[in-house]
């Protein structure tokens, strides 16, 4: 009987050593003469028990890890092709309390199928909001998007049934359908986690809404950062296109649509849309001035619809089981359900897909299980270089868009950076302006000049005395407000968050003497 | 039409380079927005964008000079000098900060005798700082070529160098 043995071909699982302990299975298996077959699937997302390997028993899967090479010959002689107990064995995955409590929609699939195999993303529900779609006009489709309440997952949260429309309603012989792959935030991974652990999904997303606006053509801007994304993603694309997904005649509904992945190549800004747009173009990623809307006027002058990987990921539920189904998720304004990415330094870091409206604690004390140092929780990063530094003091701050924005933060990409007490906040501060300095496009004054004058700005309140301190610090929020109400995009415009945060809740980094005195 | 033709009116330039860069540009330039795709083609060929290439690069794309340049200066990724042997991309964003990468950082640099965008004195490494492997769980992160590494260590990263070096 041929036991089926699943272990991630996911990029982090195999930064732990995934790929040593796939060979070592396949070696023992061969010299025990069992009949083992490897499937190598994406990451379940609980990366403290990473490399995680899993056993499918009859139906069901049990868990190991974190396994590595050395481990495996143990691991068949506890018999784990049975379930036998080992040291490692965590019991069936699914019973896993961490991934129990979680709400997966967007990641119905990453982590249980193969990313290689279309038959087994058929088998699980792939391709039923694509069948729904084909039955649907353009309109009913934009219509279900904008009734789910989905909003941009990539860090904007703006409406996608609105961008949608717009590029609907635009006339044109070409449209374009663009996903930002450029996932460059620190602290996230959701993007990659769907491109390496269900790309197919991406591809469905992509498709309809290709349908819904009427373009025949899409393009995949993925970061040069994920080389097993790519490889995933084209193997997706190669498959979808024999079968009849992709091509002139999508499943025979007489409408082409043709999907393509470009590599970019390391500017932090090309996740900025616009940028992203010139980039795709074949020039330097500068920001365009907006309007006009890229959805009007976007990719080689063609109205462009532009989503995150998770946004258009999440499209194929949606249509799948309805607007009514996944609004009925969340809280407030912030609908459905978020991919949170729990790192930085806490105990149990991973994925965590949640409805909208759980606090900052729940997702860092119970999911996260606190720092991994074991020294309390001093500041939480939400959002990505640009979101503010959160005070243990706000942790329970709901997830929640508009909650977040009242407290001077964002939700983001829905990337979590926990740092315990022994950071230094005015480092992260000046860290906060040298990126930034460093990534800045160089088209806008705030944001080239500005970030430069506020590296250097810092650096002089934390070599002076008192009285120079409080100058500069009268200058640094000054130029912080330039910055934010004079910069062309989110790069300049949010940068100056983490640096008026980690000033407003951590005041005492950045007094001199006082550093002088403790060094 | 042959694609080595005017040739004579660029500066001269080592007959490989010239046949792997019009391999790339002929196998590419005709999509739309192929720059970008031209540029990752002669990288990967050639090990890296040679400056001396950039005016045929140009004629071929039908591009300014000017153009060119200006891409593959404003993106991190090319490199316009011959990297090491291996490139090691350590992350300095905050998740990896967060779990001690600036002391990496210092251990790293210190092996090596480099400081980022250097290539050790015998050509076997190039340190390149970047911002965010989507490695964040497993924090701090290092990529070496295009293989990934977690949770790095200045031990683990001793115990890496060792095994190359055998």
């Amino acid at each position: 009987m041929t036991t089926t043995v699943y272990v991630p071909r996911d990029a982090s699982a195999s930064s732990l050593g995934a790929d040593a302990v796939a060979k070592a299975i396949e070696t023992e298996a061969a010299a025990r003469k069992l009949d083992v077959q490897l499937v190598r699937n994406g990451s379940r997302g609980l990366y403290w028990l990473e490399p995680m390997v899993e056993v499918d028993i009859g139906g069901r899967r049990v868990a190991y890890g974190p396994v590595q090479a050395g481990d495996v010959s143990a691991l068949f002689d506890a018999d784990f092709l049975r379930g036998g107990e080992d040291v490692l064995a965590l019991g069936p995955t699914e019973d896993i309390p961490w991934l129990k409590s979680q709400q997966r929609l967007t990641f119905a699939r990453v982590g249980i199928v193969d990313p290689r195999s279309l038959d087994d993303y058929r088998a699980r529900g792939g391709y039923l909001g694509l069948q729904a779609a084909l039955k649907m006009t353009s309109a009913q489709i934009v219509q279900a998007v904008t009734d789910s309440g989905l909003r941009g997952r990539g860090g904007a949260a703006f409406p996608a049934g609105i961008k949608w429309k717009t590029c609907l309603e635009a006339v044109a012989e070409q449209k374009y359908i663009v996903c930002n792959a450029d996932e460059g935030d620190s602290g996230t991974f959701a993007d990659r986690m769907v491109m390496e652990g269900d790309p197919f999904v991406l591809i469905e997303g992509m498709t309809i809404a290709g349908l819904a606006v009427g373009a025949s053509r899409g393009y995949i801007y993925l970061r040069i950062e994920y080389p097993l994304a790519q490889r995933a993603l084209q193997a997706a694309i190669e498959a979808a296109t024999a079968a009849g997904y992709l091509g002139d005649d999508v499943c025979g509904s007489g409408k082409a649509f043709h999907l393509e992945v470009r590599m970019a190549a390391g500017a932090y800004i090309c996740g900025e849309e616009t940028s992203l747009l010139e980039s795709l173009e074949g020039k330097r990623g500068q920001v365009r001035f907006k309007p006009p809307l890229p959805a009007i006027q976007g990719l080689f002058g063609k109205p462009t619809v532009i989503n995150n990987v998770v946004t258009l990921a999440t499209v194929p539920i949606i249509l799948e089981r309805g607007a009514t189904f996944y609004r009925d998720y969340g809280s407030g304004r912030s609908r459905g359900t978020i991919p949170l990415q729990l790192a930085g330094n806490v105990k149990r870091p991973g994925l965590v897909e949640r409805a909208f409206g759980l606090t900052l604690r729940e997702l860092v004390e119970d999911c996260g299980g606190g720092t991994a140092s074991g020294r309390p929780v001093r500041a939480v990063q939400v959002g990505g270089p640009l979101g503010a530094y959160i005070p243990a003091s706000q942790l329970d701050t709901p997830i929640d868009y508009e909650a977040f924005a009242a407290i001077g933060g964002m939700v983001g990409h829905g990337g979590v950076v926990v740092f315990d007490d022994s950071v230094d906040m005015a480092a992260q501060a000046r860290f906060a302006m040298e990126f930034c300095a460093i990534e800045s496009c160089g088209k806008c004054t705030p944001c080239r000049i500005g970030s430069t004058r506020g590296v250097e700005v810092i650096d002089r309140m934390l070599a002076g005395d008192a009285d120079q301190r409080e100058r500069d610090e009268v200058l640094l929020r000054d130029l912080c407000q330039t910055m934010v109400a004079g910069s062309l995009c989110a790069l300049g415009g949010m940068a100056p968050f983490p640096v008026l945060s980690a000033l407003d809740h951590f005041h005492e980094d950045f007094e001199g003497e006082a550093r002088r005195i403790a060094q | 039409m042959k694609p080595a033709k005017n040739i004579a009116q660029l500066p001269p330039i080592d007959d490989a380079l010239r046949d792997a860069v019009l391999h790339v540009t002929a196998r590419l330039k005709d999509q739309p927005g192929a720059l970008l795709p031209v540029l990752h083609g002669i990288q990967e060929a050639v090990g890296y964008v040679p400056e001396v290439a950039v005016p045929l690069i140009a004629r071929e794309m039908n591009l300014s000079r000017a153009d060119v340049h200006g891409v593959v200066s404003f993106y991190h990724f090319f490199r316009t000098r011959p990297a090491g042997r291996r490139v090691l991309y350590l992350c300095r964003a905050e998740s990896c900060q967060a779990m001690g990468a600036a002391k990496l950082e210092q251990h790293v640099k210190q092996r090596l005798g480099v400081d980022f965008h250097q290539t050790t004195a015998d050509g076997a490494y190039t340190l390149e700082p970047v911002y965010c492997l989507g490695n964040c769980a497993c924090s701090p992160a290092l990529m070496i070529d295009d293989e990934l590494k977690g949770r790095v260590t200045p031990e683990s990263f001793d115990a890496w160098l060792a095994t190359e070096k055998t």
